[in-house]
């Protein structure tokens, strides 16, 4: 770890500014100091940024960090060390821990957890009901006020199903410009699911997890949401039909975001032939014509963001048989890859539009005020180096998440995150970790 | 081909070349001395993490009397249900030694994970894995047919012959694996069900489907050759698949009337354990045409002829080029 005061300033050169023309940053005591050609600084680090692309530090609104209880499948630490190398410099850990994230307790162990891990900004989710039961409401406003300054709230995993519940939840939060999440996916039409309920669910002879559970509910809650004037954000909307339904609702100028994993822009559930649980994941991976509808949406603006859903699991929760397997998949350090090989090179976003969906967007939408800003000077230098050219095999074994359970080993990928700022501090150099940022993070907007 | 998981797994000369082998099979079982010693040395494990007697006895049946020896492992009462996961089953079965793993499994694709997780190296038969399928139940449900609608069976298929699997197909693998193994043997296939029992994805199935057991049992598909009537859970009703097991039985059940609408030849199947009065009625399951108690038969017969061609002699199930006598009959064991 660089301690020294060279260490403090540093100068990217020629470095494509959301993919523009080739510019110098100058980055000192944690901001951008000067943006422009031919720079130079005395004593300032330099790095040399020929041929990469800078972004503003990347943001997840949904990553499952696993600590509190389940240490065994990822902590805060390793969560965010893999979100550093991912080039994220905020991550949003869901509140399904043990126990649940639904006290004032619980967010501010989180969040003083990644405050002490020290490589990216660690902004704890607060459970929408008590033990994510679905049955009364947690504590929002005690979590909202508490040290982690909670403004996302989700029952992650599980869907508020109930109608009454879901309303109250979406109109509570309006006190504290809270949002809620919902993980939309009703619960009677998916008991047992397995995988997408279709052609494939039909020859393999495992429990269809049909789109219209998640439209359904989606359909549900932006009608809500419009009735009440709140505030909705859906979770990894994964259909072809909820991207109707959410550009539907936004043409009636209902406030709703929707977010899309990386996963669920390219792989489908032809993946699911081979019975590797490694594909298994919630909602299920789905259709061709699904994953081009959703970038299509992701491109077009109906779908706001892209969040990983990073949900490590160990080895034996998905060395088994399918049934037996947990749902999910980690992403942090796949995630620009992913929306690179999908989004940027097939034309449908430039890297502006990336760091739009990856960035600015997740970071207005969580109200996380000092993270994805602007490019200029005088912003927090929350910054990602990305290298276009590289390409690279996925091998799980050489990550930082614990989790071993990635949809894409083996394949290979484009784009490689080279440096990571966080706060102008380097978590990233070279494409390894380099250290976590020392001290504790600067004050929060809440 | 190394394992036998799904009907897919055949092509039609795979195919038939089972059905053939099983017809020798078949021969050497109607001998007063059953055994032979093709596998003598062999390891075949039987793995059943679900109660099924008659398919468990019938492949034991069928490894005995190629001379394997067997070992019959099953869920119940052992390590499996103190919380061993399959893969540690499979390390263990695969210390042991085990030539070939037969598995029954409530979850589907089980058997597929065995034979291609690297647990095991032996091969792997699936006899039944959740509610995907069950490609010995197609293969002797074929040679029954064979038997029946066919003359000079040697050599041949289904092609032409018209069948009718009436019931439950969502939940069936023996629906799964008759529609594939059928279709590749150029039998057509009606699927009888009410919507509710046929998984959403049918229609890109090769069959077709109908609704209405009696328009279809009167030759709205054309003559039947055979009816297969697939087992029904009666707990099926509890979670609305159904009314009640009467309106059920009414509509989707084989009975003498129904029977009656065949023609003369048509056999009447059923893969067992029957309900009788739910799906079949008594004087269906007991007719003269009925298959059902043969089907047992000829279950050893080709569950012989699928664990010789996996095990003994080529690793390849049945090379598609030579008659199936010549490839099958390597160590002169059969006369």
């Amino acid at each position: 770890m660089t301690t020294t005061t060279a260490g403090t300033t540093w100068l990217v050169r020629r470095s494509r500014v959301l993919g523009g023309q080739p510019t110098d940053v100058l980055v000192e005591n944690g901001v951008v100091a000067e943006i422009g050609p031919g720079l130079s600084a005395a004593g300032a680090s330099v790095l040399d940024a020929d041929g990469l692309v800078l972004l503003p530090g990347l943001v997840d609104l949904h990553t499952h960090l696993r600590e509190p209880g389940r240490e065994d499948a990822e902590t805060v630490e390793t969560g965010s060390q893999a979100a550093a190398r991912g080039g994220f410099t905020a991550v949003h850990a869901m509140a399904n821990t043990d126990p649940v994230a639904d006290t004032a307790g619980v967010v501010e162990q989180v969040w003083r957890l990644g405050r002490r891990s020290g490589w990216v900004d660690v902004r704890p989710v607060g459970a929408v009901t008590v033990g994510l039961a679905g049955e009364r409401l947690a504590e929002l406003g005690a979590m909202a006020d508490s040290a982690a300054g909670v403004r996302v709230f989700s029952d992650d995993g599980k869907c508020v199903s109930d109608a009454v519940l879901m309303r109250r939840a979406l109109e509570y939060v309006k006190a504290f410009d809270g949002v809620v999440a919902q993980h939309a996916q009703e619960p009677r039409l998916t008991d047992g699911a397995q995988m997408h309920e279709g052609a494939v669910s039909a020859v393999l002879g495992l429990r269809g997890w049909p789109a219209v559970a998640e439209e359904a509910i989606i359909a549900r809650d932006v009608l809500l949401a419009g009735h009440v004037g709140s505030r909705l954000h859906v979770c990894h909307l994964s259909t072809a039909g909820s991207v109707e339904i959410v550009r539907w609702a936004k043409g009636r100028g209902i406030d709703v975001t929707a977010e899309v994993t990386p996963h669920h822009l390219l792989l489908t559930d032809e993946e699911v032939r081979s019975y590797d649980p490694v594909f298994k994941v919630n909602p299920p991976l789905r259709t061709a014509e699904d994953v081009m509808a959703l970038r299509e949406a992701l491109a077009d603006g109906t779908i706001d963001i892209v969040a990983t859903d990073h949900a490590p699991h160990p080895v034996e929760d998905k060395d088994c048989e399918w049934a037996a397997a947990a749902m999910g998949m980690t992403g942090l350090e796949t995630a620009l890859s992913v929306v690179q090989h999908t989004m940027v090179e097939t034309g449908l976003l430039d890297w502006a539009g990336v760091a739009q969906r990856m960035s600015a967007a997740p970071a207005r939408i969580g109200r996380l005020a000092d993270q994805g800003r602007p490019l200029v000077v005088g912003e927090p230098a929350h910054l990602t180096l990305v290298d276009p050219a590289a390409r690279w095999t996925v091998e799980p074994h050489t990550m930082a998440t614990m989790g071993r359970n990635s949809p894409f080993r083996g394949r290979e990928l484009p784009g490689q995150v080279v440096a990571t700022f966080y706060a102008g501090h380097p978590t990233v150099l070279d494409g390894k970790l380099a250290g976590p940022r020392p001290g504790t993070t600067p004050g929060r907007d809440a | 081909m190394r394992h036998l998981l799904s009907a897919a797994d055949l092509d039609r000369a795979q195919a038939v070349t089972v059905l053939d082998v099983a017809e020798q099979m078949a021969a050497t079982q109607r001998r007063e001395i059953k055994k032979l010693p093709t596998l003598r040395g062999r390891t075949v494990v039987n793995l059943f993490f679900e109660d099924s007697t008659r398919t468990r006895i019938s492949f034991e049946a069928a490894a005995k009397r190629l001379s394997a020896d067997v070992i019959n492992f099953s869920a119940k009462g052992s390590s499996v249900s103190k919380g061993e996961s399959l893969k540690d089953t499979a390390l263990t079965l695969e210390a042991m030694g085990a030539d070939a793993v037969v598995v029954r499994h409530p979850a589907s694709g089980a058997p597929h994970r065995l034979a291609h997780a690297g647990w095991t190296r032996g091969a792997v038969v699936n006899a039944g894995d959740g509610t995907h399928e069950h490609p010995t139940q197609a293969l002797l449900d074929a040679f029954t047919m064979r038997r029946h609608l066919v003359e000079n069976a040697t050599g041949a298929d289904l092609a032409g012959r018209r069948v009718a699997l009436v019931g439950d197909v969502l939940h069936s693998r023996v629906a799964r694996s008759n529609v594939l193994l059928l279709n590749t043997l150029g039998a057509h296939v009606v699927l009888v069900a009410p919507p509710t029992l046929l998984p959403v994805g049918v229609e890109g199935w090769p069959c077709e489907v109908s609704y209405d057991l009696d328009a279809t049992l009167a030759g709205g598909h054309g003559d039947l050759d055979a009816v297969m009537m697939l087992r029904v859970q009666a707990e099926r009703m509890n979670a609305s698949y159904f009314p009640s097991v009467r309106e059920y039985s009414r509509r989707y059940g084989l009975d003498a009337r129904r029977v009656g609408l065949l023609p003369e030849h048509t056999v009447v199947m059923h893969p067992g354990p029957m309900n009788r009065g739910l799906e079949i009625s008594a004087d269906a399951a007991d007719s003269p045409r009925s298959t059902i108690v043969e089907q047992v038969t000829n279950g050893v017969a080709v569950r012989m002829a699928v664990l010789y061609l996996l095990l003994a002699g080529a690793r390849d199930l049945a090379p598609a080029g030579p008659p199936a006598d010549e490839v099958a009959l390597t160590e002169g064991v059969l006369p």
